[in-house]
């Protein structure tokens, strides 16, 4: 089972500043990538102006394997926002690089969702000028 | 001109004020402010004359100049505004430091919200009109998902601490209950002789898996306001002084405000072990001196958590530490919010937990600990946080 | 001239709540009256939930003269620096009334050059829409 939209309610867009747009701009292109300092080498996500670690201002966007783990998840049975039918669960997916996304999972059913379960990314064209990232189980 | 140590011992609240919580209040923020504050000056012995500081939570709808001008106070030196839901404990701390500093004498802190009624002045837009960087981490990459709501974003992490510790999530159930019980008995509360059980809450139902609608608070309308001074003043004044031992506020490497997902370990609350260090070294004693906990009980999964980070027991233990609530009602070890708190009196954003704390040293609590010294308040758990030793002389 | 409205934007509406409904129910009735503590009989305007000398909650709502002087006052000109429902130019005074508290008002069909400080007015009420009222100024005869 995958996220149900309700059509009558837009689906909040994600405000796209200079600091995240080649996150969002690579998800529109169906690729999966990460800021990545480039002093460092660190992957980075949520994006931010610099690298906590180097504290450079130089950063690039990656490309992800896409693979990762459930990380940790929730089962909303009351739907905070009319955009979104209730029951749907939000997981936490830890990547291979070692950043962790918020997204939704396709094809799989609360119930069948554990922490350790793995995934891989999967693309949503969920609406008009609307991308997002999802996962499926793998294997 | 010496730097001050310490905070400890150097203010003092002597004043407390808090109006009934309720689901309607039928009167604006502005006027449960003003009535609280009033209620406090009262309980002090002051006047509005007296008053040169305020401290106020940052939302706060009531600005300070709405108050000084509907109360008739006087010429005022020293503001001060705190921010996320570990307000609580950092206002203290801000009027502390201001009275030691001498700043101002007598400084208010304040708190007023039609959380429940909704009878709310429209919030005031920042000057850029735009979002802040909390807000944008949230309408960017995690509202798109459906992940939007307060107990969503908590439950993300609770649901790592149930992982990673084994812990059966029903036996979170002890904190509510416990806290019920408490409130039950506080005619002051939105559950006066209102308790449930513990099978009441197994089958409560779930809202965001892995909580129930019973582990968190409701909204609800209240006020409430305390005068601080210092404790050289205090002494003149007509309640017993309630000192401020320890205070610290706290923020560590990728702190979110319930959304610190990005960091290695999710199941904790760092801020919160922070905060513990920082005020039992101030105070200069240890959780085994402490006499009666007041900690953020918003959603009840975070006070076994905060038990452990501010070490009353080990990793992972607080579950069993609650189990069966013996351990944390008035009668036990560690009594545990003993006005009810956010889930059993009513959710005022952590500042009745602060006004307990004061009557548990003072010997007015309705659900009094014997022999009360040392009270710990904790504010802001899953975020920015901070905390306060309160004793008595 | 009288204050012209832009139909294309919305009214500024008074946010009205338990702290000032009687100011706006009055004016509503074509009435100007001021928050008065029963306690202290201290006059106060804007209303607020408390009395500032007594620390009273317990206020009434005294009928006002009507009249004053005008206590100061601006022009709004430029159309980007003025409300743009408003079409400009239109002016904004503060009234100091008899009674002695000042609020702030428009004049409903004075001009710029026919104004001035200390200058005796009297209250009207504009309806300008079906649930919107609000009291202005004119001239006084006095």
């Amino acid at each position: 089972m995958s996220m149900a939209y309700d059509a009558e309610h837009p689906i909040p867009m994600p405000p796209i500043l200079w600091d995240n747009k080649g996150f969002w701009d690579g998800v529109t292109k169906h690729e999966l990538v990460f800021q990545r300092c480039k002093q460092c080498g660190t992957w980075l996500h949520p994006p931010r102006p610099a690298c906590p670690r180097c504290r450079s201002f130089e950063k690039e966007w990656a490309p992800s394997t896409g693979k990762g783990t459930v990380y940790s998840f929730v089962t909303y049975r009351e739907s905070p926002h009319p955009a979104f039918k209730a029951p749907y669960s939000v997981v936490l997916v830890e990547l291979e690089e070692g950043v962790r996304l918020v997204s939704n999972m396709v094809d799989v059913k609360p119930e069948q969702i554990f922490i350790g379960m793995p995934v891989e990314a999967v693309f949503d064209d969920v609406s008009e000028g609307l991308t997002l990232p999802k996962f499926r189980k793998v294997g | 001109m010496s730097v001050m140590r310490s905070i400890k011992n150097k203010a003092a609240i002597v004043g407390i004020g808090i109006s009934s919580f309720s689901r309607d209040s039928q009167r604006t923020e502005l006027r449960l402010a003003c009535e609280a504050i009033k209620v406090a000056l009262d309980d002090a012995g002051l006047t509005t004359e007296d008053i040169d500081g305020l401290v106020k939570q940052t939302d706060d709808a009531s600005d300070e100049h709405a108050v000084t001008s509907s109360m008739g106070m006087g010429n005022l030196t020293y503001f001060g505004e705190c921010r996320w839901g570990a307000a609580p404990g950092a206002m203290v701390m801000r009027a502390a430091m201001g009275v030691a500093a001498g700043a101002a004498n007598y400084i208010v802190v304040y708190r007023a919200v039609n959380g429940s009624s909704g009878r709310r002045m429209i919030p005031s837009m920042r000057t850029s009109g735009q979002m802040s960087t909390s807000d944008l981490l949230q309408w960017t990459f995690h509202a798109p998902f459906g992940h939007m709501s307060e107990a969503g974003r908590v439950a993300m992490i609770v649901r790592r601490y149930i992982h990673e510790f084994g812990i059966n999530s029903e036996q979170f159930g002890w904190v509510p209950v416990v806290c019920r019980e408490h409130g039950a008995q506080n005619p002051n509360s939105m559950y006066y002789k209102k308790p449930f059980t513990i099978e009441d809450y197994r089958k409560s139902e779930m809202v965001v898996e892995p909580l129930r609608r019973l582990d968190y608070y409701e909204e609800a309308d209240a006020a409430a306001a305390l005068v601080v001074t210092t404790a050289e003043r205090a002494k003149d004044l007509r309640q017993k002084a309630v000192y401020v031992l320890g205070a610290a506020q706290s923020m560590v490497p990728e702190t979110e405000e319930l959304n610190s997902y990005y960091r290695r370990s999710i199941s904790g609350l760092p801020e919160t072990a922070q905060v513990g260090k920082k005020v039992f070294s101030m105070a200069g004693v240890a959780p085994k001196d402490i006499d009666c906990v007041q900690l953020d009980d918003s959603y009840g999964p975070f006070v076994p958590m905060q038990l452990e980070e501010l070490g009353f027991c080990g990793r992972g233990e607080g579950v069993d530490f609650c189990n069966g609530g013996n351990h944390i009602r008035s009668e036990g070890e560690l009594p545990l919010n003993t006005s009810g708190g956010s889930l059993g009196e009513g959710h005022l954003h952590g500042m009745n937990h602060l006004i307990e704390a004061v009557r548990q040293i003072r010997g007015t609590s309705t659900a009094q600990v014997e022999d009360a010294r040392l009270v710990l308040v904790a504010s802001g758990a899953g975020g920015p946080a901070s905390g306060l030793i309160l004793g008595g002389k | 001239m009288v204050m012209e409205y832009n139909p294309a934007i919305p009214l500024l509406r008074p946010h009205i709540d338990l702290d000032n409904q009687g100011f706006w129910e009055a004016v509503k009735q074509h009435k100007l009256v001021f928050q008065k503590c029963k306690d202290c009989g201290l006059l106060v305007h804007r209303p607020r939930p408390m009395c500032p000398r007594c620390n009273s909650t317990e206020k009434e709502w005294a009928p006002s003269s009507g009249k004053g002087k005008i206590y100061t006052w601006v022009n709004f000109v430029y159309a980007n620096a003025a409300y743009p429902g408003i079409k400009v130019p239109y002016l904004v005074v503060v009234v100091e009334m008899e009674e002695g508290v000042r609020m702030i008002s428009n004049m409903y069909d004075s001009r710029r050059e026919d104004i001035y400080i200390g200058m005796p007015v009297e209250v009207v009420f504009d309806d300008i829409a079906d649930d919107l009222t609000l009291p202005k100024f004119k001239r006084s005869a006095a």
